[in-house]
Parts: C-alpha cells; sequence; structure tokens
C-alpha cells in the first residue's frame, strides 16, 4: 500500500512536472493531456497498439526488476534485448517447422541463450568482480553490433536493404494473422464492430508470454526458497554469505533469468511485430525503458506489469500531441525523467504518505 | 608517416569529449557520489552548445553554454543525491531521461519543430590549431589541472576526504555537503563540455543521436582509470584509438574486416582487460552513500 503511494505520488508528480513545462512552452497543458488521453482510450483499436507497445516494456521492466532484488543493476536488459531479438529472427528464418513446434523451439532458443549473455555479467561480477554496470554497458554495444554484423552476414541479409530476411510465417506469433483477412474472418468481425477495431492493429501472443512471465517471477520470488535466497543476497550479500548461500552463484543464476526475460521481450517483438531485424545505429531504448518501468513499479513482478502498461501508453498517446498540438513529443521522456527523479527521493512524499496513512487505519 | 599522423589525430579527436566527461565522472565519484546522468548533461550540453553558437555566431560562448546546459541538470541530481540523500544511481537514470527530453523537446521549439540544429558555418566552429581543434588541447590542460587539483591542493584533498570517509571529514570540521556539490556540479559541467566538444567542433550540429552512449562509454573510462584523472584521460585515449581503428582499417580495400566486428574490439577488450588484469575494482570508499 504505501509502495503502491508512493509511485503514484512520483507518477502524479512527474505528469504535473510536464504540464509545468508545456505551459512554460506556450502550450496548453489541459489540451495536450486531452489529446493524450482521448488518443489513448477513445477507441477500441488504440487500446490495442497500446497493449503491442507495452509487451516488451513489461518483459524489460520485469528483467531489470527481477535482478534489482538480488541488488544488481541489469542496465544489459538493452542488449540482452538484441540477443533475443537476433536469435529469434534468425532461427525463424532458418528453422520452418510446423508452428506448433518452432514457436516454442524459437522461443526458448531465443530466452536461453540471452539468459546466458545476461548470465556472463553475473558471472563475471561473481568470479571477478567486475562490476555488472560496466560489464552490462559493454555488453549492450558488443550486443549491437554484433547483430549489426549478423544482419549483414551472407545468406541472412535481405539484399540491398538495412535489414535481415524476414522470418518464416511459422514463427510468427501475430494472433489470426490469415484468419483475419479471409473471408469468414472478414465475415464475423464486420457483425462485431468492438472486436473488428480491436483486432485491426496486429495483435500478437507476446502479452500472454508476459503475462505469464509476470507470474511465474512473482511466484519465484514470492513462494519459492530460491527467490528467497535471491532476496537475501540482494538485501544483505554479507548476512545471506554468512547463512550459507552461495552468493556468487545466485548472482550469475538472478542475471541469467534477468537476461532471459529480456531477451523474451526482443523475441516477442521480432516474433509479433518487426518480423526482421535491422541494422541499429543506436540503442532502441527498449532496455532503459525497463529501468523506467521497473523503477516506477517499485522492483515488483505485478509492478512492472501495471507500469509497463503505463509507459506504453504514455510513449503511445505522447506521440498524438506533436500532430495534434505540435508539441514536441519529448515532454514524454521529461516526464518519465521527472518521475523517476522523484522516486530518486522517497523522503520528499515521506510525510504526506504516512499521514495518508494514518487516516486510512483510523477508518 | 601519414597514416599514422592520421591515426593519431584521429584518435584525439574522439578521446577530446570522453576526457571531459570521464574527468567530470572522476570529480562526482571522488566526492563520493555517483553520476550515472553524465550521458544526459552531455546531450544537454551538446545541445545548448549548439543553440547558443548559432544564435550568437560565438563558439566560445556555445562552449561555455554547453558547460552551463550540463550543470543545469547536475544541480538536480545534486539535490537529490546530497540534499535529500537518495538514491544516486536512480536520480542518475532520471537525468538521463531528462537530458535528451528536454534537449530534443528545446531543439523542436527553437528551431521549427526539428530535432537536429541547423549546421554551423565553418567559422563559428570551435577553431583549429596544428589541425586539432582547441577542444582537443582544453581537454590535456583539464585532465593535468585536476591531476593538481586533487592531489596538490587543499580544495582536492578535501573533496576525496569527503568521497572516502564523509564522517571523519565531518568530523574534522568540513562541510562534507559542499565539497560533494563541487564535485557533482563541476562533474555536469565538463560533461556539458563533453557534449559541447562534439556538436561545435567535431560535427557541426545537434541531432537527437549524437550522444548515444557515449556518457556511459566515459563511465567504463572512469572505472577503468580507477578514478584517477591521468588514467582515466588514457583509458579515453584508448577508446578514441579503437574507434580511430575502426574508421582507418574500413576505409582500406586491401583488408577485409567488418567494420561491425571492428567495432565490437574496444569493447570486448575493455571486458578482458577489466577481468584479466585488474581484479577488484575499487571506487572511493563512501561512494553512493
Amino acid at each position: 500500500m504505501k509502495k503502491f503511494l508512493f509511485s503514484f505520488l512520483c507518477v502524479l508528480s512527474g505528469l504535473l512536472f510536464g504540464a509545468l513545462i508545456l505551459k512554460l512552452s506556450g502550450i496548453s497543458p489541459v489540451e495536450a493531456y486531452k489529446v493524450m488521453w482521448n488518443g489513448a482510450f477513445s477507441r477500441p483499436s488504440y487500446i490495442a497498439y497500446i497493449i503491442i507497445r507495452s509487451t516488451p516494456l513489461i518483459l524489460t521492466g520485469l528483467s531489470v526488476a527481477f535482478a534489482f532484488r538480488t541488488g544488481l543493476f541489469n542496465i544489459g536488459s538493452e542488449g540482452q534485448f538484441i540477443i533475443g531479438a537476433l536469435t529469434a529472427a534468425y532461427f525463424g528464418f532458418i528453422f520452418n517447422f510446423n508452428p506448433w513446434i518452432q514457436i516454442p523451439l524459437v522461443l526458448a532458443l531465443s530466452v536461453f541463450i540471452s539468459s546466458l549473455y545476461g548470465g556472463l555479467a553475473g558471472f563475471m561480477k561473481a568470479r571477478f568482480g567486475v562490476h555488472e554496470v560496466i560489464s552490462t554497458i559493454m555488453l549492450n554495444w558488443i550486443a549491437l553490433y554484433f547483430s549489426n554484423y549478423m544482419v549483414l552476414s551472407e545468406g541472412f541479409h535481405k539484399v540491398n536493404t538495412e535489414t535481415s530476411e524476414f522470418i518464416n510465417p511459422s514463427t510468427s506469433i501475430t494472433i489470426l494473422e490469415n484468419w483475419k483477412s479471409s473471408d469468414s474472418g472478414m465475415n464475423w468481425l464486420s457483425n462485431h464492430p468492438f472486436l473488428n477495431e480491436f483486432m485491426r492493429p496486429s495483435l500478437n501472443a507476446g502479452i500472454f508470454f508476459a503475462l505469464i512471465a509476470v507470474f511465474i517471477i512473482w511466484l519465484i520470488l514470492k513462494k519459492t526458497t530460491f527467490g528467497f535466497k535471491l532476496k537475501a543476497v540482494g538485501i544483505s550479500p554479507e548476512a545471506a554469505r554468512y547463512a550459507g548461500i552461495n552468493v556468487n552463484k545466485k548472482m550469475t543464476q538472478s542475471m541469467m533469468i534477468a537476461g532471459g526475460l529480456s531477451g523474451l521481450a526482443g523475441a516477442t517483438h521480432v516474433m509479433g511485430v518487426s518480423k526482421n531485424i535491422a541494422i541499429l545505429a543506436a540503442h532502441e531504448g527498449y532496455g532503459f525503458d525497463g529501468i523506467a518501468v521497473s523503477l516506477i513499479g517499485s522492483n515488483s513482478p505485478f509492478g512492472s506489469l501495471t507500469a509497463g502498461f503505463f509507459l506504453g501508453a504514455l510513449k503511445y498517446s505522447g506521440q498524438k500531441i506533436q500532430s495534434a498540438l505540435e508539441a514536441p513529443s519529448e515532454v514524454i521522456s521529461i516526464m518519465i525523467g521527472a518521475i523517476i527523479f522523484f522516486i530518486a527521493i522517497p523522503i520528499i512524499f515521506e510525510r504526506p504518505i504516512n499521514k495518508v496513512l494514518k487516516i486510512w487505519e483510523k477508518k | 608517416m601519414q597514416d599514422l599522423f592520421f591515426l593519431f589525430s584521429t584518435t584525439l579527436m574522439y578521446a577530446t569529449p570522453l576526457i571531459f566527461t570521464a574527468l567530470g565522472g572522476v570529480l562526482s565519484e571522488k566526492t563520493g557520489v555517483i553520476n550515472i546522468g553524465l550521458e544526459g548533461m552531455m546531450t544537454m550540453g551538446a545541445f545548448t552548445a549548439s543553440l547558443v553558437a548559432i544564435k550568437t555566431g560565438n563558439p566560445w560562448l556555445g562552449l561555455l553554454a554547453g558547460g552551463f546546459g550540463g550543470l543545469s541538470l547536475a544541480i538536480l541530481h545534486a539535490i537529490a543525491s546530497i540534499k535529500y540523500k537518495g538514491n544516486q544511481v536512480v536520480s542518475g537514470m532520471a537525468i538521463n531521461f531528462l537530458g535528451s527530453g528536454f534537449a530534443i523537446f528545446f531543439c523542436r521549439l527553437f528551431f521549427d519543430g526539428t530535432s537536429m540544429t541547423p549546421p554551423l558555418d565553418l567559422e563559428k566552429k570551435i577553431p583549429e590549431f596544428a589541425g586539432q581543434y582547441a577542444t582537443v588541447y582544453l581537454a590535456f590542460i583539464l585532465t593535468f589541472a585536476i591531476w593538481f587539483i586533487l592531489t596538490k591542493t587543499v580544495l582536492g584533498l578535501r573533496m576525496i576526504s569527503v568521497g572516502e570517509h564523509p564522517k571523519s571529514a565531518d568530523a574534522a570540521g568540513l562541510n562534507v555537503s559542499f565539497y560533494k556539490t563541487i564535485g557533482v556540479l563541476t562533474s555536469g559541467f565538463l560533461a556539458g563540455l563533453g557534449g559541447a566538444s562534439l556538436s561545435i567542433a567535431i560535427v557541426s550540429n545537434f541531432r537527437p543521436t549524437l550522444i548515444s552512449g557515449q556518457g556511459f562509454i566515459a563511465i567504463a573510462a572512469l572505472i577503468f582509470g580507477k578514478w584517477r584523472p591521468v588514467q582515466t584521460a588514457l583509458a579515453c585515449l584508448f577508446f578514441g584509438l579503437s574507434q580511430a581503428l575502426v574508421i582507418f582499417l574500413g576505409g582500406r580495400e586491401t583488408i577485409h574486416i567488418s567494420s561491425q566486428l571492428l567495432s565490437i574490439l574496444p569493447y570486448v577488450m575493455t571486458l578482458m582487460i577489466l577481468v584479466g588484469f585488474m581484479g577488484k575494482t575499487t571506487g572511493p570508499t563512501a561512494l553512493g552513500e
């Protein structure tokens, strides 16, 4: 309850700060928020777009949150995402089995390889004392350039483009892709106007994987001794070591799981949305947004879920103020920055929160 | 010979923004405040420098404005980290979002909705001396100056003591917050100069992808350099050299090495050096507290 109130106050303050910046730049904040609200919720298709947008954010957020619980700061989510995306794009192109085999296989490979990639940072910390922040910064760039190298490699590179070949249709997790354009599908949908609109964007099954992942991570942290040990390492490595927990091993395992989650985000993005990967000039920011999601969601699984949807909605609707009001959509980054800034200084909300909690208890 | 000279000058060129920024990081972290927001401060500095250089036509004013652009975000970081004793890593992440957010936001306001500033004329850029931008020399002078301040002056020793043992420093009568604030604010100013040395010297405009990760490389360089100014500058030169190598080797037809694979090299080497030769990286004792 306290955590939720805190996050809520931070988000509110961040949105108010964004409003202030808009106001100072001569743009009506009321108008801007109206455009954003309508741009996010006024049509079923918008909500579908937000779900698509939120899926990778929920997963990278979950990844960062999980590592945080073991006291590790996973800046490497970005690189793990790239590795997951690359693996999915590559094997989705190379393999072509029945979807019931293909999809689990490609997903499993992506998660596995990216978990090794994430685990590498944990291992280097545990074995050699290399701080995970610096190793993951390096690993992010290594992943980026390696992915570029693979995109340009012969056989995988789509000639005369900046992208790789498309994955085989058997790898796609886009929901009812063929049915929607078939006669019976179009017939059925035209009789169901809400679903017709809602289904128009290419929804993909990634959101189900994200929900399952949130639940599993919650289970691990809440109900298993493994999770308990991870949290013990996070709270006090010395105490954990004294209690007989193999701290080094736990660090590696934690980063492996975090890496797998970010990789899953990358894989679902390729299999459900982009269908191929492109040359990257700079990081796309899924991992950094994941850090924001994790922080806003107070590093908990369900917090990441909520914050992932929130950030997805903010980013999706934020684009719309650019065209509607000619207001720079970067005000969204400013809002996110302000929210995180407030999260960094919990002390300023302590009094109001305690007051509210007191009133709450009296009832 | 000409090749060697090309390699040398390209190395210096690419190392310069990193040196400014990493030295800033050294000053902040020496006083015990983690500054993971260097990236955002650089971005802000790159934009404000470009803006002022365009509007006034004076690159030196632009450079100064770049410093203050970085400083403006550092004030926020100081408030969060020192005044409210908040989480420095989280605050630094916030600075990164704010830095790129504000820079592009204002860019769109000032330049008709575009996210790039118009290119500077050659004569409005930082001038060159003997084939190198003035900022290159400035970076080396600063390296020496910061080394001098940190090791030879009362101010520097106090800053270090605040980062190592804040409680003892406090007991000895030092104003701990004051020295920490100096560290954080100068780090912002220097990171801003780092951004400026990109946007008004190496290239001639600001664009959203201009900084793309260099602030983080600067952090790597300072850890690489074990939080010491001269070693940190050397680490930056190492990163500069590897970038120069990518351009140098990438431009020859006789050697067929994928430029993508070449680009990986500095990062892999950094990791290997960290794993193999450095052992535990130990920063200031009270870093982050």
